[in-house]
């Protein structure tokens, strides 16, 4: 008799513990808020992290859950740090119908994307012009996809040349007038200085090519919107090999530092900052940084327009920022809509500025005296922004760059002759399925 | 077979049960899953494309040459730190086994790099050999070839012994461990008797030692060889998979993960499945070892 009971309780004993997985399997998401009024928000980390004094997103989100009056409380939680595993956290929940996510702080280059996958919410008609009317064109454009409008921009980002005052001048270069990356490598050679730039295998290496590029007048994808097969690119044009050739003389002349194919925003900055390199193209936030870090680098700080890819062909600096979409599975989709209107409005894109040195989307912000006072360079900004080109819009477009990145590292292998055709042809390949990544 | 014979199979079958059923469940399951996606040309942000290809995905997988280069740096990778890993460790146990005093305390200091998750590890051996981090290229001045801007990640053979390197450290205790269980099996009297007979120390340790802990020894390089032929985490951190360093798991990570090609990271993962299959059955079949009976 015992040994049946044993067996019998040896069997309850597999029964409940498999139940036991089976559960714990299915509670992946049990921990969205029961209180309907609360919106999760995932934010990319910025200067102020998850202190909702910081001076970040998350402060804009404490300020416009206070604002709200009770209609709605915005908990943030952090993204990781790079945008490649950003856009991966966000596609994962995504795909699997998270509830948990209402808002999402997005990379402009990845609404094109969700967007086609049917993972966001379009943006209400109503408000529609509130969100577009005053914010920069690249910026409102990444926000879109095949004619509608899915996020509001919540900052826009873009590269300056940032360059020490004296050694431009010891080069002989006159920093008041455009200068093109030809003139900037001859000058750094000659009194034997980096330029520091992001050439790692990575999204920032894709973000210099596509600015050099559509700086040469050239594109990366001609038809954006098209299905995989028939997309078509422009890397084989005389403006890819242009951009090519950039790259080449850099290693030629040896002016991107030992490690140029491990060089990204901070490693460029920290080169600047320990005086490897006196020229260097980066995000408006070393600004802050190199304020906060270094009066003897900062007092002999210049910025210019980026440089230009060809002589006489205006400079199309590269965008970045962050977008707000609102999740397709959200349940609480009219309170995040909302929320989003709040936290892009003029004041929330003023107080972001001023708290994370992001520069803001609206180009209003930038006649603000206290953003003034803060950025010297408010208008070069403004200008950049209008005349920078986004990335490639397509659906594809994890792909596309991956695929540049991998042909064009490292840096030292690039030959405008033959690099943009394979990079073509791999891309060809990899869209159509015929080939890994 | 007698009736006692088959009441006790039948009861063995029921006991096992539970368990096997759970395992099925938990193992099985994903990998028929696996199996079946591989079948179709399915990307997860393009739903509506989904499409059975039959074997497209693996003809496309196995005519690539990017497969072909991971494949090679995975099995450089295997073959080069087992092999380390197998001398080390056996000199590591060799020690721990004959030192007395401090025994238990010198075991868990051995085992301490063991017990380091991967990740961490691996930022470790990132930082220490980084350009802007590091302290190696300062230590290593004197070398002719290393000098302060040494940038390690930079060429594939540069990138490979820094990633062996962490890979060595960390799972040489693992394989020292299971080698001393080898070790304290072997029958002292049979060492005392060779060396009564006159066998140099060499002599005795390959004709009676090694002949002896034969099983412990294919279970030590079975076990790290399927480890390290799955190796992912170094290569994530140290170098991306770049300087043709990626292996077959990161070349998984990258079509299943990134690029959301669920079909083609199935049938790539399914090539990876087979594989360690095929490194098991050769290890048991080349060592004449039957793991059941648990003797040679």
């Amino acid at each position: 008799m015992t040994g049946r009971r044993g067996r019998r309780t040896a069997t309850l004993a597999a029964v409940v513990t498999g139940a036991g997985l089976v559960l714990a399997a299915c509670g992946g998401s049990a921990d969205t808020s029961d209180d309907s009024s609360t919106l999760t928000w995932y934010i990319n980390p910025d200067a102020g992290g998850a202190d909702p004094n910081g001076g970040g997103q998350a402060q804009l989100a404490r300020e416009c859950s206070e604002a709200s009056g009770g209609a709605y409380e915005i908990r943030v939680e952090l993204l990781p740090n790079s945008a490649t595993d950003q856009r991966q956290q966000l596609l994962r929940r995504l795909a699997a119908n998270d509830k948990g996510v209402d808002l999402m702080s997005m990379d402009p280059v990845f609404v094109a994307e969700f967007a086609e996958a049917g993972f966001l919410d379009e943006v209400p008609s109503e408000l529609t012009e509130e969100f577009t009317a005053d914010a920069v064109s690249a910026a409102v454009e990444s926000a879109g996809w095949k004619g509608q409008l899915y996020a509001s921009p919540l900052w826009a980002n873009t590269q300056l040349l940032w360059y020490r005052k004296s050694v431009a001048q010891e080069a002989g270069l006159d920093m008041s007038r455009p200068v093109t990356w030809d003139q900037l490598i001859d000058a750094a050679a000659k009194v034997d200085t980096d330029i520091g730039v992001q050439a790692s295998l990575y999204e920032g290496y894709t973000v210099w090519i596509n600015a050099m590029i559509e700086g040469a007048g050239g594109q990366i994808v001609q038809n954006p919107g098209a299905d995989a097969a028939d997309l078509t690119f422009g890397l084989e044009s005389p403006e890819g090999k242009e951009a090519a050739a950039v790259i080449e003389s850099f290693v030629d002349q040896n002016v991107g530092g030992p490690a140029l194919g491990s060089t990204d925003e901070t490693t460029t900055l920290d080169g600047f900052r320990l005086e490897t390199s006196s020229f260097m193209v980066n995000w408006i936030y070393v600004y802050s940084s190199l304020k906060d870090a270094d009066p003897a680098v900062f007092d002999d700080l210049g910025w210019a327009r980026y440089p230009r890819t060809v002589e006489g062909e205006e400079s199309k600096p590269p965008l970045g920022g962050i977008e707000m979409g609102v999740n397709q599975a959200s349940e609480n989709k009219d309170a995040s809509w909302e929320a989003v209107q709040c936290l892009t409005s003029q004041e929330s894109q003023k107080a972001y500025m001023l708290g994370s040195g992001n520069p803001a989307a609206r180009k209003a912000v930038y006649d603000d005296p206290e953003v003034r006072e803060q950025f010297p360079m408010a208008d070069l900004i403004r200008e950049s922004l209008d005349a920078g080109a986004p990335r490639p819009l397509t659906q594809y477009y994890g792909d596309v760059s991956s695929g540049i990145q991998r042909e064009y590292s490292p840096p030292g292998s690039v030959d405008p002759d033959t690099t943009p055709q394979r990079t073509t042809r791999l891309l060809q390949d990899v869209l159509n399925g015929d080939a890994l990544l | 077979m007698s009736d006692r014979a088959k009441a006790e199979q039948r009861l063995g079958w029921k006991l096992a049960m539970p368990a096997f059923i759970v395992m099925v469940a938990v193992t099985g399951y994903p990998i028929l899953q696996a199996i079946w996606n591989s079948f179709f040309s399915y990307r997860l942000t393009d739903p509506d494309n989904r499409e059975f290809t039959g074997l497209s995905n693996y003809i496309v997988s196995l005519t690539d040459p990017v497969f072909w280069t991971s494949m090679k740096m995975t099995v450089l990778v295997t073959v080069f730190t087992v092999a380390v890993e197998l001398v080390f460790g056996f000199i590591i146990a060799l020690v721990m086994h004959r030192i007395v005093i401090p025994r238990r305390t010198l075991r868990t200091l051995v085992l301490i790099p063991y017990s380091i998750i991967t990740v961490v590890s691996a930022f470790t051996w990132f930082f220490a050999f980084s350009v802007d981090t590091g302290f190696v290229n300062r230590w290593l001045e004197w070398l002719p070839f290393i000098e302060q801007d040494y940038n390690w990640f930079g060429g594939f053979w540069s990138s490979f012994f820094v990633i062996s390197l962490s890979e060595i450290w960390k799972t040489t205790p693992f394989m020292s461990l299971l080698l001393l269980a080898g070790l304290a099996q072997v029958d002292g009297s049979m060492e005392e008797a060779a060396k009564v007979d006159g066998a140099s120390w060499w002599q005795v340790l390959v004709k009676v030692i090694l002949p002896n802990m034969k099983a412990a020894v294919m279970v030590a390089l079975l076990f790290r060889t399927l480890d390290a032929f799955r190796i992912f985490d170094n290569i994530f951190i140290m170098t991306g998979g770049a300087n043709d360093t990626t292996s077959l798991s990161v070349l998984i990570y990258r079509q299943t993960i990134d690029r959301t090609e669920i079909g083609l990271g199935s049938a790539l993962s399914v090539i990876l499945f087979l594989c360690v299959l095929g490194i098991a059955a050769l290890f048991v079949k080349g060592f004449k070892v039957d793991l059941a009976q648990g003797r040679n």
